[in-house]
């Protein structure tokens, strides 16, 4: 691991985001003063009732009952002053730890697909609710006992050196040690956790997998295999895990340790000035107050020394965080460059592209798609189909060459408006857990529902909504739940029949739709496509025929086009595609 | 939450040794104010200052030996916890595989993320902690109640009290921190959800321009997990100032008492000193031990997530293998076989009955939503009949180890789902052992050498997570291929050809007739053309086959059939003229 220390940037980064909560910070620490105060004059006002007890008749009730008046004050406000500002140290740690997710999500809207595409989602995932977490369980414990024990050390030592300054002095130079020791090892744990990070992001993202394929690797019976993948990736976290706790916990008992040498000292000091001095520099009853003290004195280092140790492993899952947050979003669009309803003119010229640099895919596209047309893009599986449209709907930028809408590069419009300008459906239906109204309004959540019903009816998905226990209100599960793959993409169409943008992309937006409902949907496409320009992937020929314009594609370039008539005399790659899917039925 | 502890089994010595080791380390504290005692009492008193030297070194001595002890408990608690929440996942992983398709249906994956990680965390830190304070802090405030009545009898009330009132305050504010803990990760699985729906669905959010609604949303989501944290956080933070009270409480009590018996004469000074100095150290302990409550509470409320999905019942698993099939009996048999989707309102399935023989070819075909693909899920039992029996090779499916049921069938699920690796890690997901030449072969056969030659590395190239990195047909194609490879005697396409063109499609029904081991076909389809030549189409409506024959018979008995034919033939007439 190249970074055995926590960088210091990222503790930088966190103090930024509790900065907001300043005046709340200052106020939990001003109530932890207070609360250490009261709970450290306690003691006082108790060993001044107890010098009035000196023996049988000689007991000054009066100050007795003053004192213990004075403790229950004490204790109540202590104990106020800690549940202030434990509530306060919750608040700030749960609101900063909130505004990280946020900040975070919103961050993952802005990514470039092609992060998203190439990035296991469970890593991201466990770096959104797992790593969150863990730092979120760090900083309040960081919160909650590094102040007072802060505090609580800067008291004691007063108290200590009121007493003995001399033996106060051998405390003082031995304790740091502990802090030392406690540094030394949290600078060792670092790397630990940031491993133990890793490895639980990789398993997250095998648990991801696994339970996204969770049918699959029933029906195959490899349950056993995906079991063995998973036990190697639990081994892995079981062996990182288990190095950084034991590792950081050793902080504790070593810090203890050294605190026992502290005392030792102080018991060996404080026993040689009171034997040399004849007890006139330090009696045997100050002596042993002493010792009581150095024992408060070292107990918050203890604690401080902890908490040390928790913060590597929030601040290592605070980096991972960091991380994704700062991952290079796409290029922000230009403000107020909003395409207006398009026309529908799409011009392509001498477009580059390729999703690694080595390999390129479309080289020198040039197109000019009229408005109101339609396109259809035939060409055997992988030739670029698919990326054609990533390209069009800027989930991609191009290398090379530009894409322009009624003559407007697409680079120098805002993605929203260029989006808002197109109605796509793709072969990979993606449904959200919610109601079937949800996931048909998704484009315009403030339809009516007579709007959605219509847009259900264009769709021919009215009649299965219906059947559903709650119709439209029905709740379908994470991925469309035990709907059809027919029927998901019923609704996913149903989606773009509610907008009704002026273009259209539809990839393969019917492929698992019956041929009967879909000929009933494609009017119903047929009739939205009137003086719209679409762009349709597809497999069935009618759809192509009727295409104003076919692009023949092959990897990655357009071999051919032009209509079904033009092509088929041409007699080329068209002509033998067409006659290859006819010759055999 | 008992199923739990099984997993500690294994981890009994390090559960047992952590602990002990912990509480020696304690006892050892014990001896602290001894030597200082003979400190002052010989060291001083005689003014020896080598003795005083001697019982320095003798404490050193104490806190290196403490140090010992406390570092072979860390490390037991660390092992035992670590240890056990690993066998935990694991358990958990291998039950949630063989969760039954209808309790995959209901449960929802972001919440088993959820308790696979989130909870696994929480159930760690928890147990860690208790090991290491379990028997260490009851020992230390017994203890100091055990030392408080040798000094006075009398005041043991006051100890016994204190801690009587303690453990309601303490149990009782985790008892109210528990179902608020189960919220707590309730709604985390909703923001896990989120982020994981938003990855997924990165392109249709974008298209549609949601990204704003999304985070609005998702700030809605995350402020509403905040809420019940900070909730259960106030709640908790209650925790250190009530027993701070209660033990100040009882402090002033055992001072008002102790001044009494001073001036009585019944207790000295020094007594009193010691009374206070146990109850001062119930409270330091107390205030380690309520970290300790709130992290086990969190850790119990988790666990219980983890013992839920644990208690699901499985389906039977276990069961006969498939036998040789004897001559002239059928592959398959459905015999008014019905089936209902729980919380569905009607039956995908409704009374279905037909037979399979041996290498015939079956087609499915049927309007969307028509229980086509149900139909089929019947035969390699991803659920129950609810009425009525399927039988494969001569025996109702139930009987069979599931196991061996789904090693003779090769599946090709309708949605094209590839793991992350090489093609070749792919392929192997059909048959574990297979060959280069069963790899190729089955490629062959799938249409799906061609573009697999062209991928660097061929079968070693890499597969980003469900295939991202394939179009949509060469996806369909790999599985297509994994199904073969493993050369099933009962081989099922579920609508897998949806993705390919035509004449893709036509070579690779060509490819399945002419496989060497025959096995019997099932395609699922909304085409036709796909099967035509089948041996026996069913055309299912509604639920209900309406038609079982060959295409000729059909289109001339079965008006659904014939719709459909008509809804390509006309399209395909119309292309062709």
């Amino acid at each position: 691991m190249a970074d055995k220390k926590a960088p210091r940037g990222t503790l930088g980064k966190v103090l930024r985001h509790v900065r907001r909560y300043t005046p709340l910070l200052l106020l939990s620490l001003l109530l932890t003063a207070v609360a250490v105060f009261f709970s450290l004059y306690i003691p006082i006002l108790v060993g001044n009732a107890i010098d009035v007890m000196i023996g049988e008749g000689q007991v000054d009730l009066a100050v007795v009952g003053e004192m213990l008046t004075k403790v229950a004050v004490s204790a109540l406000l202590s104990a106020l002053a800690t549940w202030l500002y434990s509530m306060m140290n919750n608040r700030i740690t749960f609101l900063v730890v909130r505004d990280l997710r946020n900040e975070a999500f919103s961050h993952i809207e802005r990514l470039p697909l092609s992060y998203i595409d190439s990035h296991p989602h469970g890593d991201i995932v466990s770096r959104v609710i797992a790593d969150a977490d863990q730092f979120a369980d760090g900083l309040l414990l960081g919160f909650s006992r590094f102040f007072s024990g802060a505090l609580t050390i800067l008291g004691t030592l007063i108290f200590m050196l009121t007493i003995q300054p001399i033996v106060a002095l051998v405390v003082v130079v031995l304790t740091p040690l502990s802090l030392f020791v406690a540094r030394f090892i949290a600078s060792r744990t670092y790397a630990m956790f940031r491993a133990q990070s890793e490895a639980r992001a990789e398993q997250t993202a095998l648990i991801d997998e696994v339970i996204g394929t969770g049918k699959l690797i029933r029906a195959f019976g490899m349950e056993d295999e995906t079991l063995d993948a998973f036990d190697k990736t639990n081994e892995k976290l079981q062996q990182t895990s288990l190095r950084a706790i034991f590792f950081s916990s050793l902080t504790n008992p070593s810090t203890r340790f050294i605190n026992s040498v502290v005392y030792a000292g102080v018991a060996l000091a404080g026993a040689v000035v009171v034997i040399s001095s004849g007890g006139i520099a330090m009696s045997v009853g100050g002596l042993s107050s002493f010792l009581s003290y150095a024992n408060q004195y070292t107990k918050p280092f203890n604690e401080i020394s902890g908490v040390i140790s928790e913060l590597q492993n929030a601040l290592a899952c605070a980096a991972r965080l960091f991380a994704l947050i700062e991952e290079t979003p796409e290029q922000s669009d230009r403000e107020n460059a909003s395409l207006p309803a398009a026309r529908g003119e799409v011009t392509l010229s001498h477009v580059d592209f390729s999703y690694v640099p080595e390999k390129p895919l479309i080289r020198d596209l040039s197109l000019a798609v009229a408005a109101g047309k339609r396109i259809a893009i035939v060409g055997p599986t992988g030739c670029g189909k698919t990326t054609l449209i990533n390209l069009l709907m800027r989930f991609y930028d191009v290398r090379g060459g530009s894409i322009a809408v009624d003559g407007k590069d697409i680079r120098t419009v805002t993605r929203h408006s260029l989006r808002e300008n197109y109605g796509m459906v793709l072969q990979d239906t993606w449904l959200r857990y919610g109601t079937v109204r949800e996931n048909i309004a998704m484009g315009k959540p403030e339809a009516t529902d007579a709007e959605i019903e219509q847009a259900a009816r264009a769709a021919h998905a009215h009649s299965f909504i219906s059947r559903l226990p709650q119709g439209y209100h029905t709740v379908i599960g994470e991925d469309g739940g035990s709907l059809s793959q027919g029927q998901k993409q019923l609704l996913c169409i149903a989606r773009v029949m509610l907008c009704l943008p002026p273009m259209l992309i539809l990839d393969e937006a019917t492929s698992s739709i019956d041929t009967r409902t879909e000929l009933r949907i494609q009017k119903a496409f047929a009739l939205m496509m009137q003086g719209r320009t679409s762009f349709i992937v597809a497999h069935r020929l009618s759809t192509i025929r009727e295409a104003d314009t076919i692009l023949v594609m092959k990897d990655g370039n357009v071999i051919e086009q032009g209509s079904h008539e033009e092509l088929l005399a041409r007699g080329g790659f068209y002509e033998k595609l067409y006659n290859s899917q006819f010759a055999v039925t | 939450m008992k199923k739990l502890f099984g997993f500690l089994r294994e981890y009994k010595k390090e559960s047992i040794l952590g602990p002990l080791f912990k509480l020696c380390e304690a006892l050892l504290e014990l001896f602290v104010p001894l030597v200082v005692a003979a400190i002052v009492d010989t060291g001083i008193e005689k003014g020896d200052t080598p003795y005083v030297v001697r019982m320095a070194l003798l404490l050193v001595l104490l806190g290196f030996v403490g140090l010992g002890f406390s570092i072979t408990a860390q490390y037991f608690a660390a092992r035992a916890s670590v240890g056990f929440v690993a066998r935990l996942r694991h358990a958990l992983l291998a039950h949630i595989g063989k969760l039954s398709y209808t309790e995959l249906d209901t449960l929802g994956g972001a919440t088993m993320i959820t308790r696979m990680t989130s909870d696994m965390n929480q159930v760690q830190t928890g147990l860690n902690l208790t090991l290491r304070l379990l028997l260490r802090s009851p020992f230390v405030v017994f203890g100091a109640m055990v030392m408080a009545y040798f000094v006075e009898p009398q005041t043991a009330i006051i100890f016994g009290l204190t801690i009587l009132v303690l453990s309601v305050v303490v149990f009782g504010i985790m008892l109210l921190c528990m179902p608020l803990y189960k919220k707590v990760q309730a709604r985390l699985d909703g923001v896990l959800r989120l982020v994981r729906e938003n990855l997924g669905g990165a392109r249709v959010i974008r298209a549609f321009g949601r990204e704003e609604a999304e985070k609005e949303t998702f700030a809605e989501n995350n402020d509403g997990l905040t809420v019940v944290q900070r909730r259960v956080g106030r709640l908790s933070a209650l925790l250190n100032p009530l027993t701070f009270v209660i033990i100040n409480a009882a402090i002033i009590w055992l001072m008002h008492m102790g001044a009494l018996k001073v001036e009585h004469g019944l207790l000295t000074q020094g007594a009193v000193i010691a009374l206070y100095n146990y109850m001062s150290q119930i409270l330091v302990e107390l205030i380690k031990l309520a970290d300790l409550i709130i992290t086990m509470t969190k850790s119990v409320a988790c666990g219980k997530r983890i013992a839920a999905v644990l208690e699901i019942p499985l389906d039977p698993v276990s069961g006969s293998d498939i036998p040789v099939l004897e001559d002239g009996e059928p592959a398959v048999r459905l015999d008014h076989a019905s089936f209902t989707y729980r919380g569905a309102a009607g039956e995908a399935v409704s009374d279905v009955s037909f037979t399979a023989m041996p290498g015939e070819t079956i087609g499915i075909i049927g309007g969307t939503g028509s229980g086509k693909s149900s139909l089929v899920s019947l035969i390699y039992r991803a659920y129950p009949t609810s009425a009525g029996t399927v039988e494969v090779y001569g025996q109702n499916v139930a009987t069979y180890s599931l196991d061996a049921l789904r090693n003779e069938i090769g599946l090709v699920p309708q949605k094209a789902q590839l793991f992350r690796g090489s093609i070749r890690d792919n392929l192997r997901v059909g048959k574990k052992d297979a060959t280069e030449e069963e790899m190729w072969a089955a490629l062959e056969n799938a249409c799906a050498a061609d573009f697999v030659k062209e991928k660097d590395g061929g079968l070693d190239y890499h597969l980003e997570a469900n295939g991202r990195n394939l179009s949509g047909g060469q996806r369909q194609r790999l599985t297509i291929a994994r199904a073969l490879v493993r050369r099933p005697r009962i081989l099922i396409l579920d609508d897998s050809a949806s993705a390919l063109d035509y004449a893709t499609d036509a070579a690779l029904r060509r490819h399945l007739r002419a496989l060497d081991y025959h096995p019997t076909v099932f395609i699922v389809t909304q085409r036709t053309s796909s099967i035509m030549q089948a041996d026996r189409i069913i055309v299912m409506d509604e639920g209900h086959a309406v038609g079982i024959g060959r295409h000729e018979e059909l289109l001339a008995s079965c008006p659904v059939y014939r719709e459909i034919y008509a809804s390509q033939y006309k399209k395909e007439e119309k292309t062709n003229g």
